[in-house]
């Protein structure tokens, strides 16, 4: 009964060729815009763009080229001190993937190294780490996010940090789950008897196994951190002028919400677009590399 | 039962004392906050004055030991700002995040499980594309944008809402909506999964053999098996609501503990800012803790587990 009404996606490995490449037709379909996007902002200086901080007071607040009274030169509008838009959201799109990726890389090293020792070690370094994950899991993370850098003051490395700790211990729960039964498979015995040292079984023969995982995880975790992000810097703990990322520019756009509407609709739906993608992409890679576990 | 109570409360206390812990030693481990509260134009005797005020001065592991102490009396100390207890602020401001928190986690629930229901029973269909799209759009939008949008649209263009603020049912509507998003995405998405496996299981193909009503398989056969999950998640989201109402909160000026929060930042008061934290990882803990004890009274397999 059940296996008439699954669709064929839900089969399991061994039909692989039944289903051929639609994992790779979507993970390229969600993974192509993504890189564009990344693209288009970390080049941003080489565009002929105009000076995202350049402010001309006589043409501000002026509307998207396409409705009265915008003009071509600022395609996108101006906001309150007649910066471009269109210039802010890519220069401010460059310091958002910046820091999501540093930020998921802080995270996701710790996180990862963490989850093995603790699957892999068990007994009390299982417990010590568990412990920690569930505590920090605990841990409401914004307002967490709020102590440290009200504590440290604001800062690029500072807020780093604590999106990293927004990541690290979904990545050890998940690799420790996944390292507690790959450690009971044949290879592991066979080098442990052979006397293969701990270290280079967990790095070289554990670790290549779950970079599946990881990097769902990680993909995953960097709309996260996005998120996380824009919320800070529109809470003002985040990224501060003159550096501008879309949550910065949300901060700003709050002030001028019924004059001009564009200045906070723009990088909110930069940032939809790029989570939602980021999301997609992440699903994709996750049924790709594990077909079971495919769920909407 | 009894066991299963005491291992788990025992539980919750050593992961709140862990937590308290953490949020210690990330928020004061890494600095003096005295510079932060006073700026830069303080004079080094201000400093000195305000860093004995706060026992700093002493080292690391006292401060550690009378935090802890004043953890266990329920002593959250005083606010810089406001003059008052931090316990008091917290509790003062604690109705209206609840009441919040409490409308979003009702309309989640309200249109997230019928529609996880909905797209479980044809999987695949229109329903079902269109739920997993605005689940996924719901875990994607930034809720304080959202909230903007929904002040621009509702409140400023067609003015059937209050932007901000608490006063009366009407100005619970967009902040609740707000925050309702990812909640109810989550329980949209686990409800769908959840359902869909029972749904799959022999008794219910026996349920339909029988010739019984499909509304009485749906609801009652298949959705009471497949709502322990989502208790589940509805129980973490009640927690998870507390940290995602920060922002939104302070896009409508709503007087709860989030934009209590933001406040006690912008004001520099560094205590108050502490006790809220550990105050939001006691609330987490409890409401987990809650949702565990009750899993364990409908489900007899985890009363002997433990």
């Amino acid at each position: 009964m059940s296996a008439l009404t699954r669709t064929p996606a839900t089969y399991g490995a061994g039909s692989k060729g039944r289903v051929p490449s639609r994992g790779t037709a979507s993970v390229i379909a969600f993974g192509a815009p993504l890189a564009c996007i990344a693209l288009i902002a970390l080049l941003a200086p080489l565009l002929p763009l105009s000076n995202p901080n350049a402010q001309v007071l006589s043409e501000a607040l002026r509307p998207p080229a396409w409705l009265e009274g915008g003009d071509w030169s600022s395609p996108l509008g101006t906001d309150q001190l007649g910066r471009d838009v269109l210039s802010r959201l890519v220069f401010g799109g460059q310091l958002t993937f910046v820091i999501a990726f540093t930020g998921m890389v802080a995270g996701a090293v710790p996180g990862i190294l963490l989850g093995l020792l603790a699957g892999y070690r068990r007994g009390w370094v299982d417990a010590v780490i568990s412990r920690l994950v569930e505590a920090q899991l605990a841990l409401p993370f914004i307002l967490v996010a709020i102590a440290i850098i009200a504590a440290n003051g604001r800062s690029l490395p500072i807020l780093v940090a604590v999106l990293a700790l927004v990541g690290w211990a979904q990545y050890a729960r998940v690799i420790r789950a996944e390292t507690l039964s790959l450690r009971e498979r044949p290879f592991v015995l066979g080098l442990r008897c052979a006397g293969v040292p701990t270290w280079r079984i967990m790095l070289g023969h554990l670790l290549p196994n779950l970079a599946g995982s990881a990097t769902v995880l990680a993909t995953l975790q960097m709309g996260t951190i996005v998120l996380a992000e824009s919320a800070l810097s529109f809470l003002g703990l985040g990224v501060v002028a003159p550096d501008i990322s879309w949550g910065a520019m949300l901060a700003e756009g709050r002030e001028q919400l019924t004059l001009a509407w564009w200045v906070a609709l723009l990088p909110g739906l930069a940032i939809t677009a790029v989570v939602l993608l980021v999301n997609l992409f992440g699903d994709a890679l996750r049924s790709r590399f594990d077909p079971k576990k495919r769920s909407f | 039962m009894i066991r299963l109570i005491l291992s788990k409360t025992a539980n919750a206390v050593l992961t709140l004392l862990i937590a308290s812990s953490l949020a210690f030693f990330l928020a004061r481990g890494s600095g003096s906050p005295v510079r932060e509260i006073l700026g830069d134009s303080a004079t080094p005797e201000q400093v000195a004055q305000l860093t004995a005020e706060l026992g700093l001065d002493k080292p690391l592991i006292v401060q550690y030991g009378q935090f802890l102490l004043d953890l266990v009396s329920f002593d959250l100390g005083d606010s810089l700002r406001y003059g008052q207890s931090n316990l008091e602020l917290i509790a003062g401001r604690l109705p209206a995040s609840i009441e919040l928190a409490l409308f979003a986690l009702l309309l989640a629930v309200a249109v997230g499980v019928p529609l996880g229901i909905i797209a479980a029973m044809r999987e695949g269909g229109v329903v079902d594309r269109i739920a997993s799209m605005l689940a996924l759009l719901g875990q994607s939008v930034p809720l304080f944008w959202l909230g903007l949008m929904l002040i621009l649209l509702f409140a400023v263009r067609l003015g059937w809402f209050p932007a901000g603020q608490n006063d009366g049912i009407d100005s619970l509507v967009l902040p609740a909506v707000t925050l309702s998003t990812l909640p109810m995405a989550q329980i949209a998405r686990l409800t769908r999964s959840s359902m869909s496996e029972v749904l799959h299981e022999g008794f219910i193909s026996a349920a339909r053999a029988r010739g019984l009503a499909g509304w009485r398989i749906i609801l009652i056969h298949a959705f009471r098996p497949a709502s322990l999950p989502v208790v589940t998640i509805v129980g973490l989201q009640a927690g998870m609501l507390l940290s995602g109402a920060v922002t939104v909160e302070y896009v409508f000026a709503w007087p709860g503990l989030g934009s209590l929060a933001t406040q006690a930042v912008q004001t520099r008061d560094f205590p108050l800012v502490q006790s809220i934290v550990v105050f939001g990882a006691l609330v987490f803990v409890l409401i987990n803790l809650a949702v565990d004890l009750l899993y364990g009274l409908v489900d007899p397999r985890i009363r002997e587990d433990a």
